[in-house]
């Protein structure tokens, strides 16, 4: 007599005793009405609170109804699987509420000022009763020091990532990947004390007949600080997706190592590493704390990076929500609409090129 | 004619010499000899090593961009120090147990405990609101969506994580301060018997409103790294544990959970690190006050990044050391949290190359 005959005697194998008993939908929905009925009363009844409160309630009391009715039809197990299943949509739909709230915000009170004066005139002598100002010079800011950060960047960047991936091995190599790890997660701000401290105070005297002096290019090296992790990071992963036969075939021909990386494989990688830089770049245009520390932020518009205050545009937005006029709030907004705006078009053209790279995991 | 014999045999020439020097896959860790090694075989046909060319100026060159990483993470701590010390001995209190906040007087008067105190207690109240919900989503997204469902919430989790915090810090003070306060006044009224939420009042900008922007800034991190994590689980253990008869949540505790806790935990640390470093979203929502309270609803706390964004603007030469200091606390907390999350997650190898 096997195991399985001992196990089955006594149960009639019939379909309704296989299948196990579900909870039907009715005694579900049935749950919730009588939970949220319940929590109406109790809530409103007692003035403890307002529909707020009331739904929290009602969520609890369901959650409470749902285990222990399907307890009683199918067992703890399956109600605890239920239970979590409910929690876990729950948590989904907790998230999305402010979420969604911000987006809303954002474009509801970022289109007020959405027109040619912002995008064409700066805050100089705007004082506090004038409705007018833009963004201008914050946008100009914000272009040149991304700009000047990026060119810094990408090539240390890649030129890192490659020793990490086609030269680095042994003990530094790994100490360097470590601190690029390490690096990734250095705040903005502290990366912004070390531009001021090393730059601004101790370099710039020496151009500026002694005094320290605000720059853009002080924010571009506080930006290259915190984009070159994330370049060299995602460069040395798209470079360790390329398939060595192709670095095989080209030593073959003779093709020295250097020329090997610089013709077949970044080529090969290329659109992944763009993918990448473009994330980092989207990530340093949305930074303020540097550029308040190094670049001190100005009204007038400064095209030149080496001398004077600059702004951008999420200093400006930051300095505009700390200003006192009634008008201030708008121009905030928008502005914020605006680095956004620029931030999730270069991230969504970086998604969209990862998506045609055709090396992929 | 029949067999040719295998050329490559016999042809010693181009053998060693050429591939020694170059052949070896990128990922598979076969050693490089490296060029210095004299090339061997070949008599006259292939050139003699030249002892500066191309290849060791390139090589030479990745290097340097290599080792420009530790430069920078040892600058940032030599030029911190460099300027905070100044500042530290013009200090009259002690900078490590004083709350005030007084460093441009004659007499600097300044401390970090306060700051530091609010750093941690908004950062860890944020985690606590915002770990089980990313955990949640993310295995919502990995093991509950439907594909079609799954990913394009996951992009838009994605899309999130690059909003600039200074978005969120203008929405936490403009949109949710309502709300939260609201639920300040309702939580002081039935519950101020519970130390947190004690006090007279005013409510509102507080730490409670601090930590919920902050939660809903790690949050995407938090998700997006964690769903990598889940979406790893080796399928075979998954239909294993379903196919002992486990429910959907058993497997996922069996099988999944295990097999993700590790990176899980690097998660939660990287976004610890991120929130413990938060700045303009704090320095928006936060009251700004110099005390060590418990007290999470009433008008109040303060942050390490957020008081040097706050303060910097009048700060003098001291006053700049001061906060390049606090600066430097920061520096070391973050660095410890990162590397503890890092060495978590070199532990797993199967994580290295995913979790960012």
């Amino acid at each position: 007599m096997s195991l399985l005959d001992r196990q089955a005697q006594g149960v009639v194998m019939t379909p309704d005793h296989i299948r196990t008993r579900r909870l039907p939908i009715a005694v579900n929905i049935a749950v919730a009405v009588v939970a949220l009925g319940l929590s109406v009363a109790v809530v409103l009844g007692t003035g403890i609170g307002n529909w707020v409160l009331v739904v929290v309630v009602a969520g609890i009391l369901y959650l409470l109804g749902l285990f222990a009715a399907a307890t009683r039809v199918e067992g703890r197990r399956a109600a605890r699987d239920r239970t979590w299943k409910a929690l876990i949509y729950a948590a989904c739909v907790l998230a999305i509420l402010p979420l969604a709230s911000v987006v809303w915000t954002l474009v509801s009170k970022g289109v007020s000022r959405l027109d040619a004066n912002f995008f064409g005139t700066s805050m100089n002598n705007i004082g506090a009763r004038d409705p007018n100002g833009g963004a201008y010079h914050a946008i100009i800011g914000t272009l040149e020091q991304v700009g000047i950060a990026t060119l810094m960047a990408v090539p240390l960047g890649v030129l890192g990532a490659i020793y990490l991936v086609e030269y680095g091995r042994g003990k530094f190599a790994l100490t360097v990947r470590f601190f690029v790890d390490v690096m990734t997660g250095i705040p903005s701000i502290v990366a912004g004390l070390f531009i001021l401290a090393f730059w601004v105070l101790i370099v710039s005297p020496w151009f500026n007949d002694g005094q320290p002096r605000f720059s853009g290019f002080a924010a571009s090296l506080a930006l290259t600080v915190l984009m070159l992790p994330t370049i060299v990071r995602s460069t040395e992963e798209m470079l360790r997706l390329v398939p060595s036969p192709l670095r095989e075939g080209a030593y073959a021909l003779g093709v020295p190592q250097w020329k090997t990386i610089v013709r077949v494989v970044l080529p090969t990688a290329l659109p992944g590493i763009v993918t990448g830089i473009m994330l980092a770049v989207a990530r340093a245009a949305g930074e303020t704390a540097p550029v308040l520390l190094v670049a001190g932020g100005a009204a007038a518009i400064n095209f030149d990076p080496f001398a004077g205050n600059q702004s951008s545009l999420a200093l400006f937005v930051y300095q505009q929500a700390g200003d006192a006029s009634r008008y201030a709030p708008a121009r905030a907004w928008t502005a914020a609409l605006t680095l956004v705006a620029i931030v999730l078009i270069l991230t969504i053209a970086a998604k969209l090129l990862a998506r045609r790279n055709s090396l992929s995991r | 004619m029949g067999d040719n014999p295998p050329r490559s045999t016999n042809a010693i020439a181009g053998g060693p010499g050429v591939t020694g020097r170059h052949a070896r896959a990128a990922g598979t860790g076969v050693p490089s000899s490296g060029s210095q090694e004299p090339s061997f075989g070949g008599g006259g046909a292939l050139p003699r090593k030249a002892r500066f060319s191309m290849e060791t100026g390139f090589r030479s060159l990745s290097r340097a961009a290599g080792a420009m990483v530790l430069v920078i993470i040892v600058a940032i701590a030599v030029f911190l120090i460099s300027k905070a010390v100044p500042a530290l001995s013009a200090d009259t209190e002690n900078f490590l147990t004083f709350k005030q906040w007084f460093p441009n007087d004659a007499q600097p008067r300044f401390g970090i405990a306060a700051l530091a105190f609010g750093t941690v207690l908004s950062s860890v109240i944020a985690l606590i609101v915002a770990v089980p919900i990313a955990l949640g989503i993310a295995l919502f997204l990995s093991h509950y969506a439907p594909r079609q469902l799954a990913t394009p919430l996951g992009f838009v989790i994605d899309l999130l994580a690059a909003v600039p915090s200074v978005v969120f810090g203008l929405w936490g003070r403009d949109v949710f301060l309502g709300p939260v306060r609201d639920f300040s006044v309702w939580l002081n009224k039935y519950f101020s018997w519970i130390p947190l939420f004690g006090g007279d009042g005013p409510f509102g900008r507080s730490i409670l409103l601090g930590s919920l922007v902050l939660a809903i800034m790690v949050l995407p991190i938090i998700t997006s790294l964690s769903r990598e994590v889940f979406q790893q689980t080796p399928g075979m253990n998954e239909e294993a544990a379903l196919a002992l008869g486990a429910t959907k949540w058993e497997m996922i505790r069996t099988a999944v959970w295990p097999y993700g806790k590790p990176g899980v935990i690097a998660a939660v640390m990287l976004g610890l690190g991120r929130a413990l470093g938060e700045t303009i979203a704090l320095a928006l929502t936060l009251g700004t006050v110099f005390t060590i309270s418990f007290n999470i609803i009433q008008n109040g706390g303060n942050s390490i990044a957020a008081n040097i964004a706050n303060t910097f603007g009048e700060a003098n030469a001291t006053g700049r050391g001061a906060l390049i200091a606090s600066g430097l606390v920061l520096f070391a907390i973050t660095l410890v949290v990162n590397m503890a999350a890092r060495a978590i997650i070199y532990r797993r190898r199967e994580f290295r190359d995913s979790a960012a």
